[in-house]
């Protein structure tokens, strides 16, 4: 039997022509995009070609509004600290939320160390912000507000336009974490009304070790990384040629296809949702009911462990995540179930359900099947699950 | 058309077959994410552990010590603001003055110029007129306050090696912490970081016939520099993000390749180099060799050719040569490069400057074809 990747969060294949246009990549060897020989000029056309497409993924006005990164991490550590180093002398006060990735918390949590303080605000039981804490959050000397758009373990989508319209009000910048959100789900920066958005290629089928970062022109903040001119002076280094090209192709393609591929995840959604109590009992469903990413299900059983099903699914070639793939090997709850109101042993239950372009509905009803019986396992031999049912 | 014969080896290198079949793999069936703990993470895991021992067996230190990175400026970045930053959070009374050479690369001179905006303290030590450091100057430049000192291990654009034994000797004394940026030395001359003695040292990809985009940072493991970028837990806590496993392959493999038969590549590397350099001298090009004639990496030739201008002449080969004037990483910016400028280079020679960078796919017939173009191209200007 074929194996079942139902942990897209992870890690996402690449794409076919993504594949292609990275093969062509290595093979024609581009040569550095800084030299001023003929070697190197078609090294800067790709990179600035891959740009514009991801630019226009994205509705960015000016394709060097785009800078990449080694990662959505990387970028998220950027836009953090290059707004709070470049604007100290106008203020040291962040707006964040409780959910946010570990790249965003730790990134702040550093700035905290250099007398930087923080606002965290909280979350409703479905995880979503209110626009209200965050305008009264904010104080004089605020200088950034960084709320993530979509949620990488519950798949919330925040009220990112209505949070922008507050920061404009206040002439605050706003950075949102939507690593898990571009080239998912439409993501338009005008829209938005971010100044600076991180995003990572492969959610999209491009390669790991590349993403992006939104800079509206502007915006106030300094590089991450010091040294040469690339990156239009925004990100020093010579350029990962191969991986930009990757996420250039795969940028083309998420906008080419989101109509078709969200048809695709929503009826992959549609399905698990509907079929689920058909196999399985006392449960809870993580998502917004409403303001959701399609290709995610959160889903916390009662009475068993995760990581249980998790590893005993992996003997039947179906991988799924009990969290983020960035925290596995960490056994504290996980922050955001905490937050949402998930009692610990709800949080131990959590299984987190990605789903891509390349899975189908039989790939669901085995999962079902095999989860449904893991599931059976795990309580007959739990005795708080039999203590219960006495 | 044919490509111009490639002479921009300290540019960028071409990615070497071997790496690329390496990574084939990593494009086209593995795709996962090394921290998962279900079947597709296992096969990136190793991978990644796998290219860590490689690039540790060509540096001669235990895999733990060497994290991956985005590239050299990365590694750059990451060692000297982390260190920098790290005895800065300790809040001990350790100092703030940090030495590094005016011969650096912008990698490194650019942090200096930030970490200066935090009061830090830098001092810039200068080079000989064969652009080599001066034990004397750096004994000299020495205070109770200096917590680093940064010094390239050859400088990318005169080839010139730097004594960084000596240095760290010297640093170690004094109970100082030594970074080298081996981007350009690596794969060209041996880099043992025992036998250096250096406690950080920066790696770049493709320097060496491995992907743009990836790089390592040898840290010693008593040493803990501040994370550059913070998140998750990969790299062993030391540096947050998704793994570049692809490339991080091809960097490993690249490294393996690099610590084989070192001597005998060096030989043929300074055989082609001399060949170029003694044609030149054969067509009656007035030139003047930049750096050290010995105390060279094996396939730099940094040579000015007296009245003329550099891009005039790239411009006039560019077909058929390509080579670099001042370093590729600022070809935009440069008038007479900083490196020249420091080794104190006579206008009208550095004017002229143009480093031809030879390496390991370079042929016989690629350097004699070159001499006739490029004396040709300073002929007719």
């Amino acid at each position: 039997m074929t194996a079942i990747n139902l942990d897209h969060m992870a890690s996402s294949p690449l794409l076919p022509e993504v594949k292609e246009a990275m093969i062509e990549a290595i093979n024609m060897d581009y040569g550095n995009p800084s030299s001023l020989h003929k070697v190197g000029e078609k090294a800067s056309e790709v990179v600035e070609n891959a740009r514009s497409s991801v630019a226009n993924l994205i509705n960015a006005s000016l394709p060097k509004e785009v800078v990449f990164t080694a990662s959505g991490t990387g970028s998220v550590n950027h836009a953090i600290k290059g707004v709070a180093y470049a604007n100290s002398g106008k203020g040291r006060h962040i707006v964040t939320s409780n959910i946010e990735h570990s790249s965003v918390i730790r990134s702040i949590r550093r700035l905290k160390m250099m007398d930087y303080n923080v606002t965290s605000v909280p979350v409703d039981e479905h995880g979503r912000v209110n626009p209200d804490d965050v305008a009264n959050a904010i104080k004089k000397d605020t200088i950034l507000v960084s709320i993530m758009h979509s949620n990488n373990e519950i798949g919330t989508i925040q009220p990112i336009e209505e949070i922008a319209k507050i920061t404009k009000e206040k002439e605050i910048i706003f950075h949102t974490d939507a690593v898990d959100s571009v080239g998912v789900v439409p993501f338009d920066v005008q829209k938005m009304g971010a100044d600076l958005v991180s995003f990572a290629s492969n959610p999209f089928y491009g390669p790991t070790g590349v993403g992006g970062l939104y800079i509206r022109r502007g915006t106030r903040i300094w590089p991450l990384l010091d040294g040469g001119m690339q990156e239009y002076g925004k990100r020093a280094g010579t350029e990962n040629i191969i991986g930009i090209t990757g996420m250039g192709k795969a940028a083309e393609l998420a906008k080419r296809d989101m109509d078709s591929r969200l048809i695709h995840l929503k009826e992959l959604r549609e399905t698990l949702l509907s079929e689920f109590p058909n196999f399985i009992d006392e449960y809870y469903i993580n998502n917004h009911p409403e303001f959701s990413l399609p290709n995610l299900v959160s889903v916390s059983v009662k009475y068993i462990e995760g990581e249980s099903v998790l590893l005993m699914l992996d003997d039947e070639d179906i991988s799924i995540a009990t969290r983020s793939a960035c925290a596995t090997g960490s056994l504290r709850a996980s922050h955001v179930l905490m937050s949402i109101g998930r009692s610990h042993a709800d949080a131990q239950g959590t299984m987190i359900i990605t789903y891509g372009v390349d899975n189908t509905r039989d790939d669901i009803m085995r999962f079902l099947e095999e989860i449904s019986k893991t599931v059976k396992t795990l309580r007959d031999i739990s005795p708080l699950y039999n203590k219960i049912k006495k | 058309m044919p490509r111009p014969i490639y002479l921009d080896y300290n540019g960028t290198t071409p990615h070497d077959p071997e790496v690329i079949e390496a990574m084939r793999p990593f494009l086209e069936t593995e795709f996962g994410n090394p921290s998962s703990s279900h079947w597709y993470g296992i096969a990136p895991k190793r991978a990644v552990e796998k290219a860590r021992s490689q690039v540790a067996g060509f540096l001669n230190c235990s895999p733990g010590e060497i994290v991956f990175t985005s590239g050299g400026t990365e590694s750059n970045n990451y060692a000297i603001k982390g260190i920098a930053r790290s005895i800065a959070a300790k809040g001990e009374d350790k100092g703030n003055h940090i030495i590094t050479s005016v011969i650096e690369h912008p990698a490194v001179l650019e942090v200096c110029h930030y970490l200066e905006k935090y009061g830090f303290k830098t001092t810039y030590l200068p080079v000989d007129s064969e652009g080599v450091i001066n034990i004397s100057d750096l004994k000299n430049a020495l205070s109770p306050e200096t917590i680093l000192i940064s010094i390239m291990h050859a400088n990318n654009e005169t080839g010139a090696i730097q004594p960084i034994s000596e240095i760290a000797e010297i640093a170690k004394k004094h109970n100082i912490i030594t970074h080298t940026d081996a981007a350009q030395s690596l794969g060209k001359i041996p880099a043992d970081v025992k036998e250096l003695g250096v406690d950080l040292l920066s790696v770049a990809g493709h320097k060496i016939y491995a992907p743009k985009g990836i790089g390592a940072l040898y840290i010693r493991d008593s040493i803990i520099p501040e994370k550059f970028c913070q998140g998750a837990g990969q790299e062993m806590g030391k540096r947050a993000g998704t793994e570049n496993v692809l490339e991080i392959v091809g960097l490993g493999k690249a490294c393996e390749i690099a610590s084989r038969d070192l001597e005998e590549k060096m030989n043929v590397m300074k055989s082609l180099r001399d060949r170029l350099h003694d044609g030149l001298i054969r067509k009656d090009c007035k030139i003047r060799l930049n750096g050290h004639p010995v105390k060279r990496l094996p396939n730099t030739l940094s040579l000015s050719f007296k009245g003329l201008e550099a891009n005039r002449i790239l411009e006039e080969m560019g077909l058929e040569v390509a080579a670099s004037a001042g370093a590729a990483c600022h070809a935009d910016t440069v008038e007479i490069s900083h490196v020249l400028e420091a080794m104190e280079v006579p206008v009208e020679w550095a004017k002229g400057t143009i480093r031809f960078s030879v390496g390991r796919m370079t042929t016989v017939d690629e350097i004699d074809k070159a001499i006739e173009v490029v004396a040709g191209a300073v002929k007719r200007l």
